[in-house]
């Protein structure tokens, strides 16, 4: 069997959502191995057997920032004994780690795949959304490995299979020398309202709104759904709202039952992360906005009017 | 303080480009704007710049067609370009682009890199931090803010619940996200002096860095299309089909 690795940044205490969804991928390709950065656990490795980890590594860089020493592990370990494959997530720890490693050990990476497979021969292809998902690109690799690619959120569910714990190979974290940065201070934002990767309804809210003011039209439509609430990238680079409502590319991939986009044109930015939601509603005056194009419901049709109509109703006004 | 700041020419978002059909390469057009996030990265590389009494030089790679990218960020302030253009460059991956950048920040000179995250055209999002390892220093990432000062350099770095203070030593680079800063627009006397500011173009061998791509694209094929919904133009009721469709999925 193939020997695949996947890269876990610890979250809350355990694996990551994505990093278990990277695991569930590589289990079905062959014999998995999860490179695990945080304190560690019994309850993590737990965890990680029940998802269909074969051998655990695990690193704690404590306070330093993670990228730089976990790059240096994980190429030592994969210069004594490559994998056929390292899957990393579409997420920030993660692509700084894969990027480093890349360049120490001078290969490519694929970046924003959806899918990956590998053949007998050991060929890894890689499926990439585009265009804002309406066009489908394959990739392959034409080097020897091992093949490092990162997959976008959400594109496999991270479902248990029950495992026994795995054996766990704890590595000392290497000094790194001047590309070592320090943590000094974290802080946290008061978060309202559900949590937006796993919110059955969202409400959105983009350009459209005008001005960031308006944006309380957005939590008036959500309040009552208990829907989380999104944005577009051009609002969160504006400052109306905080980057941890982003929707798209550069921000979170949700697959909501229900999305409904207010005031949203529709960049391929913003569609990559949100097309896959089940029923699409959307509220644009610009009757040729692309998000158009992939909704179930679509209103053309002024926010600042049809949103408040729409909140009296929900109200039972 | 010498500041190298990274930028992108790319084919204007706003009139989406294609893939050539043979080669599966974007098709790029001679006209090419500065990347959206790029301006960002101009801007602080300037304020820094600025307070340290230091200048900002552009590294960019790319096809440098009319430099109109280029020339903005000249405007902007920045003292000097150096582009690598190379007709051998043309199938570059992540990992020959960010040898490049390095080589030619390496032969520039620099305290501190500034790049955006990720391109608005390939967004593969791991060059900078390629670039940091192969300059050996620290990648601070996805910055919302950046200070300097006593040789180190501090970043609010961005995360999922809000942001970590990070800090290292420079040489350092940093990568920021867009809507860190307010991009300044360039004034009329910095467009005129743009046109005389030093701009050097290298090619790969001028950098003595060898082209070898580990990837090709094999397919670019059309996605299965959602089915098509329908659409309605408000005359003061349409807030009544959002509640309809609201019901029909059982969310109310």
């Amino acid at each position: 069997m193939a020997e695949l690795w996947t890269f876990c940044e610890e979250s809350e205490g355990g694996p990551s959502t994505l990093g278990l969804e990277l695991l569930a991928k590589a289990r079905l390709l062959g014999e998995a191995t999860v490179f695990y950065v945080g304190s560690g656990s019994p309850r993590a490795w737990a965890t990680l057997g029940e998802h269909g980890a074969n051998r655990v590594f695990h690193i704690d860089p404590g306070e330093q920032l993670p990228a730089a020493p976990a790059a240096a592990a994980l190429a030592t370990l994969a210069g004594e004994n490559p994998p056929r494959l390292m899957l990393f997530g579409q997420a920030y720890t993660d692509r700084d780690v894969v990027g480093r490693l890349a360049a120490r050990m001078g290969l490519p990476v694929l970046s924003n795949a959806v899918d990956v497979t590998l053949d007998s021969d050991g060929r890894v292809r890689t499926r990439h959304e585009i265009s804002g998902g309406s066009e489908i690109a394959e990739a392959e690799f034409t080097s020897s490995g091992p093949h490092l690619v990162i997959i976008r959120p959400k594109s496999f569910p991270a479902e248990p299979v029950g495992g026994p714990p795995p054996p766990v190979v704890s590595i000392e974290s290497p000094d790194v020398g001047s590309a070592g940065a320090v943590v000094t201070g974290r802080h946290a934002r008061e978060r309202k309202g559900p949590d937006l990767e796993e919110a059955a309804v969202i409400v959105s809210g983009g350009r459209g709104l005008g001005d960031a003011e308006h944006y309380s039209l957005i939590e008036q439509v959500a309040a009552p759904l208990g829907a989380a609430t999104g944005a577009t990238r051009a609002i969160v680079d504006a400052g109306w709202v905080p980057y941890a409502k982003q929707v798209g590319q550069t921000g979170k991939t949700v697959k909501p039952d229900v999305y409904m986009a207010c005031g949203i044109s529709g960049a391929m930015q913003h569609l990559v992360g949100m097309k896959d939601a089940k029923t699409i509603i959307a509220v644009n005056k610009d009757p040729d906005a692309p998000i158009f194009t992939i909704a179930d419901l679509g209103i053309v049709g002024d926010v600042h009017k049809v949103l408040p109509k729409l909140i009296a109703e929900l109200a039972g006004d | 303080m010498r500041v190298v700041v990274f930028l992108k020419q790319i084919p204007d978002p706003a009139n989406p480009s294609r893939f050539d059909p043979d080669t599966f390469r974007l098709e790029r057009s001679e006209d090419q704007i500065i990347d959206e996030t790029d301006r960002y990265g101009v801007e602080m590389g300037l304020r820094i710049a600025e307070a340290t009494g230091g200048t900002v030089t552009l590294v960019s790679m790319g096809p440098v067609g009319r430099a109109q990218g280029i020339r903005q960020a000249l405007a902007m302030g920045a003292a000097r370009a150096v582009i690598v253009d190379d007709d051998a460059l043309e199938d570059a991956d992540a990992l020959t682009t960010a040898r490049m950048l390095a080589a030619a920040t390496r032969r520039t000179g620099f305290d501190l890199v500034i790049c955006g995250t990720e391109s608005t055209d390939g967004y593969s999002g791991v060059v900078p931090q390629m670039v940091a390892e192969i300059l050996g220093v620290a990648a601070l990432t996805y910055a919302t803010g950046v200070e300097t000062g006593d040789g180190q350099v501090t970043i609010q770095r961005q995360t999922s619940a809000g942001y970590d203070l990070v800090v290292s030593d420079l040489p350092a680079l940093v990568s920021v996200t867009a809507g860190v800063v307010e991009p300044r627009y360039p004034t009329f006397q910095g467009i005129m002096q743009a046109k005389r500011k030093p701009t050097e173009t290298l090619s790969a061998a001028d950098l003595g860095v060898p082209i070898s791509v580990g990837q090709q694209v094999v397919s670019i094929s059309p996605a299965p299309e959602r089915a098509a919904g329908v659409i309605a133009e408000d005359e003061g009721e349409a807030h009544l089909l959002i509640v309809e469709k609201l019901q029909e999925v059982k969310v109310i």
